[in-house]
């Protein structure tokens, strides 16, 4: 899907200076880009590599500096599972998939139909709408943990996944609606009323010209959403009962075998443990639906 | 367009609705006030019986459990179930926070930490432990029955005590320092030794209240008196300050320590950088045994070096209370009396490096054997004083740890501190 | 694709404009207000639920006074109403004087930190996103490029936004720590947690580094929604790089950009977790949010009024933002440039 290429392909014709210097200029660009790959590689991944080399080192050797786990270990990652020591991780790594999962599709499957009516209709009060939406998301997250909290308690959901879900639907909504929005709103449509006069259905249309096109849009749209239910603690840690934890609280609650003990390391392990799997997981989505989208699409 | 137009309203009817309810419902932080009253939730299920919850933070070393289990097992018709919090101090006060506003009756039995028991009895929250509900302390350290003490009621039983030890290195010092001045004058040792001389816990958190109350009273001092009020404009609490001061000044204590919490003050100790620390008992076992330890051998513990004698250590640790909106309190203080039990306190000492609350275990020759620090820290508890009990406790810590920092970093003078403490603890006492 | 190429020299219309786009949709369809008002409603009421309820019940307890110690009894009694005084209070820095009335602040009360940390936020706020804006830009355009291993560095980017806050925030405290790896590697003895600039600096390290790839995916899709065939038509035409980065990039990228930025912006301006991890809001770290959460344990009544005044501050900042420089945004789709083109 992406296109801004090289330059390689511009200049053809027999060889010449010209095809000469344009290949020099496309060594040049793809030097840089490999150059500036690596940097936002090492840049990215350092501070991770460091968290992969703390989950690998044995606790009582947390403060070494060297770059590389000396005393290694794969104890961290089975205290970070550990039943026993009242850590729940594995089943905190479903609750968080199963609550992302939810929030994810409920919210963008809202989200979409928003964005279309704000991107493509015409209707009164839309710039109040547009400004209630993004409203909902200056107010102070701690403040609203308090009045949440007696709402659920009052009608018997705390601990409950919806208690969970919906209010992490409503912090990623007012993002998911503005991308959406804008994005709609640099969606060629013409081309849907061009396909529909082609002789295609209204919803053939949509599906055959439109999604293609908005696919970038809304999977981008569906990570962040995702991934922003993925990291929400503020609320869970309140509002979650232990079969109900996400991994962010399950992580919070570590605790070294002593009072004052810092589980540095367990908690390496569980942020390395939870991060892999999110990241491959998102690569194959984005792979699948990329392969998907070329091979069945105008392209 | 006129179906959007109707909507409006019936929204804000919707949203208008929830807001009363809100109103109706007991609102946030709004106080309870409660405990006094005659019919209120304190006067009632005082005798009776059934199951319970039992709320507390992180089990870090597998305490809590086995405890229960041999509850259940001897009281079929009263279980007790754990309900276990985060590991964090300030998440664990907020859930309890919550759920008390929320008046939730599940919420039994509470671990509770010393600082909090003022603010939970004042919003009251908490079941004073008088009458039917009273709990003996003839034999407990006097000074963890007053940190479960507020306006001479006792509202939570102390659970497990905590106090500042002198960690030094034996190897170097011949005997422990008494004083504060005898300290800093084996400072010297350090520097020939090329290491820093003394660290506490100086980063702006909770810590740097539990030092810095340490040094003023220490010095004779004192935070608040009798009625709450504070008392830092003193020649006692200045000297105390100073001292911590004139410490960094003289880089007797080294400048990293600003940012120095329990855990990397005590790996610069493992690590052979520091000749004294100030720590709570938990770093004992770790220095001792831990094998990355490059003082196994070379350290040993003393009480916290004071003005003629012993220093005044403040108190950690942990209270239980009883919550007034629990169902079944008369179940709920029979597993008080049970946590408080001598066999209760000798299986947290064994089991968890706990240390007990009553007088008599510390000269136990079973524990004194897997502890040997119990000695030492007795004395330290019998000269510790419990950190401000107030119930704006969060104002007060924040007053001082903030002001503490400034003086620390030089930025204020330590009479400027002081003033500065004084007046902001005074207004936040003085009504919102 | 469809779209036809266009000239280089049409490239400098307004943003927000798409070659070939025209007005079309945009007349009033009897019945259309029904479908959008049907559309929009699950959005609104969600909203309402979890955000709108919480910050009205907020905002009417904001005009409560808090609970106050009765000194006869040694509980707290409700604090009745208090008007405005929970506001004027925090802008007027003004603490409460014993036997009633108020004085300025002292140091080490929350009240005495209002302008400062309105002051420390803004200055995360402004210098955090500025270089999100300018890395996320730079990532996104190496990731669009076509070359060997982008889908190892396209999953490279997204490993800090994938690690849950509490988790970074630990981690980062680590790095930072006296002895940790940041000055080990540099070899370097400062104190990151322990004084006033590198304090600051070390959060801002950390949050570019959290949240960039946030920006960096969200312009990514924009770019990718860009026809290709107009780069080739600005090529054939002779445009530099430069020329082609600042006539068809950007203004294509901007509805996509401006967004992203609105929300880094919404978001940083409620930064909690990594100064308070980092610093426990010390050495001139502290932000509305750390002032919130720590007047929530002294009275929640004043912290939502401080709530109401954050919310109130952000919601000018954004009409600003979005008034000067994203019209488009949040214009209705009748005003805007879009209906010019032909």
């Amino acid at each position: 899907m992406s296109t801004v290429t090289s330059t390689a392909d511009v200049a053809t014709g027999p060889d010449s200076a010209p095809k000469r210097r344009a290949r020099n200029r496309a060594r040049w660009a793809s030097i840089r880009t490999y150059v500036s790959a690596a940097v936002i590689f090492l840049w990215c991944m350092a501070p991770f590599y460091w968290m992969m080399v703390t989950a690998f080192r044995e606790v009582q050797y947390t403060f070494e500096m060297t770059l590389w786990p000396t005393h290694p270990t794969l104890n961290n990652f089975v205290t970070a599972f550990s039943e026993e020591l009242g850590n729940h991780l594995g089943r905190a790594l479903f609750n968080s998939l199963f609550i992302g999962v939810c929030v994810t599709v409920i919210g963008l499957a809202a989200g979409v139909f928003a964005a279309y009516a704000l991107a493509r209709m015409e209707f009164p009060y839309k710039f109040m709408v547009l400004g209630v939406i993004l409203g909902a998301s200056m107010f102070p997250g701690v403040a609203l943990v308090t009045p949440l909290f007696q709402l659920f308690t009052d009608i018997g959901w705390m601990g409950t996944y919806q208690a969970l879900i919906i209010p992490s639907i409503s912090f990623v909504l007012p993002l998911t609606v503005y991308v959406l929005t804008s994005f709609f709103r640099e969606m060629p449509w013409e081309l849907e009323e061009a396909a529909r006069i082609d002789g295609c259905t209204k919803s053939q249309a949509f599906r055959k010209i439109i999604m293609p096109l908005a696919a970038p849009a809304v999977f981008t749209t569906a990570i962040l959403a995702f991934i922003a239910s993925w990291n929400e603690y503020l609320l869970a840690s309140q509002l979650a009962s232990d079969a109900t934890q996400p991994v962010t609280v399950a992580i919070a609650s570590f605790a070294g075998s002593q009072p004052h003990q810092e589980p540095y390391t367990a908690v390496m392990a569980a942020g390395t443990v939870v991060t892999i799997p999110l990241v491959i997981m998102v690569l194959i989505f984005q792979r699948k639906i990329v392969a998907g989208l070329t091979a069945g699409g105008v392209k | 367009m006129f179906n959007s137009k109707r909507l409006a309203p019936v929204a804000a009817a919707g949203v208008l609705a929830l807001a009363l309810t809100a109103c109706g419902g007991s609102t946030g932080g709004g106080g309870g006030g409660g405990g006094g009253e005659a019919d209120g939730p304190a006067s009632q299920n005082l005798d009776a019986r059934g199951p319970i919850t039992y709320v507390q933070g992180k089990d870090n070393s597998d305490v809590v459990r086995p405890l229960i289990k041999k509850w259940n097992e001897a009281h079929p018709d009263e279980k007790v179930t754990f309900k276990e919090q985060s590991d964090s101090a300030d998440q664990q006060h907020d859930d309890l926070v919550q759920n008390f506003q929320a008046q939730n009756e599940e919420y039994d039995v509470m671990s509770v930490d010393v600082i909090w028991t003022a603010e939970f009895a004042a919003q009251g929250w908490l079941q004073p432990l008088e009458d039917e509900l009273a709990i003996e302390t003839g034999d407990m350290l006097p000074a963890t029955v007053a940190s479960g003490t507020y306006n001479d009621t006792l509202y939570t039983a102390p659970q497990s005590s905590d106090a500042g030890l002198l960690y030094y290195r034996k190897d170097l010092v011949p005997k422990a320092p008494e004083t504060w001045e005898e300290m800093m004058g084996m400072c010297d040792i350090a520097e020939e030794n090329d290491m820093g001389c003394y660290a506490g816990q100086f980063a702006k958190y909770e810590g740097l209240t539990v030092n810095t109350v340490e040094a003023i009273n220490t010095a004779g001092g004192d935070i608040l008196d009798d009625s709450g009020k504070p008392t830092l404009e003193t020649p006692e609490a200045k000297a105390g300050l100073t001292n911590l001061v004139e410490g960094f000044e003289t880089g007797n204590i080294p400048e990293q320590t600003i940012t120095f919490m329990e855990e990397q003050s005590r790996i610069a100790f493992q690590d052979g950088d520091l000749l004294f620390l100030r720590n709570w008992p938990y770093v004992y076992g770790l220095a001792k045994n831990e094998e990355s330890s490059k003082v196994q051998d070379k350290f040993a513990i003393a009480p916290l070096p004071g003005r003629d004698g012993p220093g005044a250590s403040a108190l950690g640790g942990h209270n239980v209370g009883i919550s007034v909106y629990s169902d079944n309190k008369a179940t709920a203080h029979d597993f008080v009396e049970f946590i408080t039990s001598p066999e209760t306190q000798k299986f947290y000492a064994l089991q968890g490096s706990l240390a007990p609350v009553l007088t008599d275990l510390y000269d136990d020759p079973e524990l004194v054997k897997e502890l040997p620090y119990l000695p030492v820290l007795k004395t330290s508890i019998e000269n510790a004083v419990p950190r401000p009990v107030t119930p704006f406790y969060p104002a007060v810590s924040k007053a001082i740890q903030d002001n503490s920092y400034a003086a620390l970093q030089g930025e204020k003078s330590v009479d400027q501190a002081l003033a500065d403490m004084q007046q902001a603890i005074t207004s936040a006492a003085a009504g919102s | 694709m469809a779209v036809q190429a266009v000239p280089v020299g049409d490239a400098e219309k307004p943003p927000g404009e798409k070659p070939g786009s025209s007005g079309n949709g945009k007349r009033r369809i009897p019945g259309q207000g029904r479908w959008a008002a049907l559309f929009i409603a699950p959005t609104l009421v969600l909203l309402a639920v979890v955000i709108l309820y919480p910050i009205i019940s907020a905002i009417v307890m904001s005009l409560q006074q808090d609970a106050g110690l009765d000194p006869a009894t040694g509980l707290f009694v409700e604090g009745g109403f208090a008007g405005l005084n929970n506001y004027t209070q925090w802008l007027l820095q003004q603490c409460a004087a014993v036997g009633g009335g108020t004085v300025p602040c002292a140091p080490g009360s929350l009240g005495a930190q209002f302008w400062s940390a309105t002051g420390i936020t803004f200055f995360f706020t402004i210098v955090t996103v500025a270089l999100e804006t300018v890395f996320g830009f730079w990532m996104a355009l190496i990731m669009a490029r076509a070359f060997k291993g982008r889908g190892i560095l396209r999953g490279a980017v997204l490993v800090p936004w994938a690690i849950p806050t509490a988790v970074t925030a630990k981690l980062w405290f680590f790095i930072f720590a006296f002895n940790g790896v940041a000055n080990n590697l540099f070899n370097t003895t400062i104190l990151w947690t322990g004084s006033e600039w590198p304090a600051r600096f070390a959060i801002i390290i950390a949050d570019v580094w959290k949240t960039t790839p946030f920006m960096a995916l969200l312009i990514l899709a924009g770019l990718q929604m860009i026809p290709g065939d107009v780069y080739e038509a600005a090529k054939v035409d002779g445009a530099s790089a430069w020329q082609r980065f600042v006539h068809i990039t950007l203004p294509l990228v901007k509805p996509a950009l401006i967004v992203a930025i609105l929300f880094r912006v919404l978001d940083a301006m409620r930064m909690y977790d990594l100064p308070a991890i980092l610093t426990g809001g010390a050495n001139g770290t502290t932000t509305l949010s750390i002032l919130v959460v720590e007047q929530i344990r002294q009275g929640f009544n004043s912290a939502a009024a401080l709530s109401t005044i954050t919310f109130i501050i952000i919601f000018l900042v954004a009409f600003i933002f979005i008034k000067f420089l994203g019209a488009n945004v949040a214009a209705d789709s009748t005003s805007g440039g879009k209906a010019k083109i032909k």
